[in-house]
């Protein structure tokens, strides 16, 4: 099973964060009809992989996200379509669907999270038919989503990043930091940080 | 192994801290605003400093909550033009100013303040000539820094030896005074191009050397040196230096 259930610092007891990647995704408008339709079985967030750099970006969406639920600031539908605005720089949520959510006819590599929280199941723009146990959740996912499944790895997600986008998406042209460094994993690691810095800075 | 640190807490925890994390989190200074935490980003192997300021009780919670947000907010901006611009700063990792706290990376290594105490009280100054070399050396590194930030526009607002960290690269010796120059502790930053702010910033940094390092002080002039080559507007701030100089921090009220 290729769904990975990823432990957080400082993320209260009975959460659960899994995460999965599909790369070669086929049915990318089907998925995105089943969140526009809100079909309260398709709770996950749907993220296109061009969009993200690494694991660590990645999981600082997550974190962000999973905050602003437990201090009750979601200013989103529920946790997963936070996790997607917590990757833009603005506040513009429409904005972040687009770039950093599925796209019919573009997202060709997806990455999913899943959060799972301790509450009532139906509270807390929870579903209460939504999948809980990983293996429920990764026989819904294998089921639904038509791609193959990969580990959530640094190395399969460079594979996917789309770097010309991601640069404009953070602003990454023409910033002092990132001239005279001629190490090329060290001026990657820098662009992650900006990025990093970006999303938690938002809006200001 | 005794107890975990927790019955240490003589303060309560921000909220984010009471979640389970693989080690507790550390109080490493209080201060009158706000305090500092040694905490985990993420990952157990990625340290950060998480900076908190508590709500005060005597001001009114309107009141309150707008100044914490802002000043947090306000903080992480200047952190990020600076780390933007190449000034060696902690890198913002996480940040929740509604809810008063800040995630900052971790600077490995010492204060400048503490790293020139040992070198003083160590036989290493003991060697006459070289002692002038290994010290001008970290004088000129940190009036580089400083010019850096004050090109970029902003003042620091409390340039002291113990807002400057030296960072330590894995494997490196090059003795105590060893190091990159990190400027820590932006909550008393502001942004500023004039000429009478970022004099005020040197004056105060001048004042702390003074009072801490007496046989560092004539070393300043090699800060000052540096820091005139390091932008173009430097050398009217270092004019400027000599009317705070003869008046203090404080601008006159009169007149």
């Amino acid at each position: 099973m290729a769904l990975e259930n990823v432990a957080l610092e400082h993320v209260p007891s009975g959460y659960g964060v899994y995460v999965g990647f599909f790369r070669d995704v086929t049915n990318a408008d089907f998925l995105h009809q089943q969140l526009l339709s809100r079909n309260r079985d398709f709770e996950y967030a749907f993220i296109d992989a061009s969009s993200v750099i690494s694991r660590l970006h990645l999981l600082s969406a997550v974190y962000s996200a999973l905050n602003t639920l437990l201090v009750g600031a979601l200013r989103t539908p529920n946790v997963h379509s936070e996790i997607v605005t917590s990757f833009n720089t603005n506040n513009n949520i429409a904005d972040a669907y687009r770039r950093w959510g599925i796209t019919p006819g573009k997202t060709k590599d997806l990455i999913v999270v899943k959060i799972i929280s301790p509450t009532a199941e139906g509270q807390n723009g929870f579903s209460a038919t939504s999948a809980r146990t990983p293996e429920a959740i990764w026989a819904h996912l294998t089921e639904h989503v038509m791609g193959k499944p990969v580990p959530v790895t640094d190395s399969e997600i460079a594979q996917a990043t789309d770097w010309p986008k991601v640069r404009k998406y953070y602003r990454l042209n023409g910033v002092p930091a990132l001239e005279k460094v001629a190490d090329k994993a060290e001026h990657q690691r820098k662009m992650e940080q900006l990025a990093i810095m970006g999303m938690a800075l938002r809006g200001l | 192994m005794a107890v975990p640190h927790q019955q240490q807490h003589q303060f309560p925890l921000p909220q984010i801290l009471t979640h389970p994390s693989s080690s507790p989190a550390l109080l490493i200074t209080q201060g009158a605003e706000g305090r500092l935490y040694k905490t985990t980003h993420l990952f157990p192997d990625r340290p950060c400093a998480l900076k908190y300021r508590p709500s005060k009780p005597y001001r009114h919670p309107i009141l309150d909550a707008r100044l914490t947000k802002a000043r947090i907010a306000a903080e992480a901006k200047v952190l990020e033009r600076c780390w933007r611009e190449g000034v060696p700063v902690p890198a913002v990792y996480a940040m929740d100013a509604a809810n008063g706290w800040l995630m900052m990376e971790w600077i490995e290594g010492v204060p400048v303040r503490q790293a020139i105490n040992e070198y003083l009280g160590s036989g290493e100054s003991q060697e006459g000539q070289e002692e002038a070399e290994e010290l001008g050396d970290l004088m000129r590194r940190i009036g580089r820094v400083v010019g850096a930030l004050h090109k970029t526009g902003v003042v620091h607002g409390d340039l002291t030896t113990s807002n400057m960290m030296l960072r330590r690269q894995e494997g490196e010796q090059k003795g105590v005074l060893g190091g990159e120059v990190v400027l820590i502790d932006f909550g008393l930053a502001m942004q500023s191009m004039s000429d009478e702010d970022r004099a005020v910033d040197l004056y105060v940094l001048e004042r702390a050397f003074a009072s801490t390092h007496p046989r560092a002080e004539k070393l300043f002039g090699m800060i000052l040196e540096e820091y005139g080559k390091s932008f173009k507007k430097a050398t009217s701030v270092l004019t400027k230096l000599e009317d705070v100089r003869m008046r203090g921090r404080k601008r006159s009220m009169l007149g």
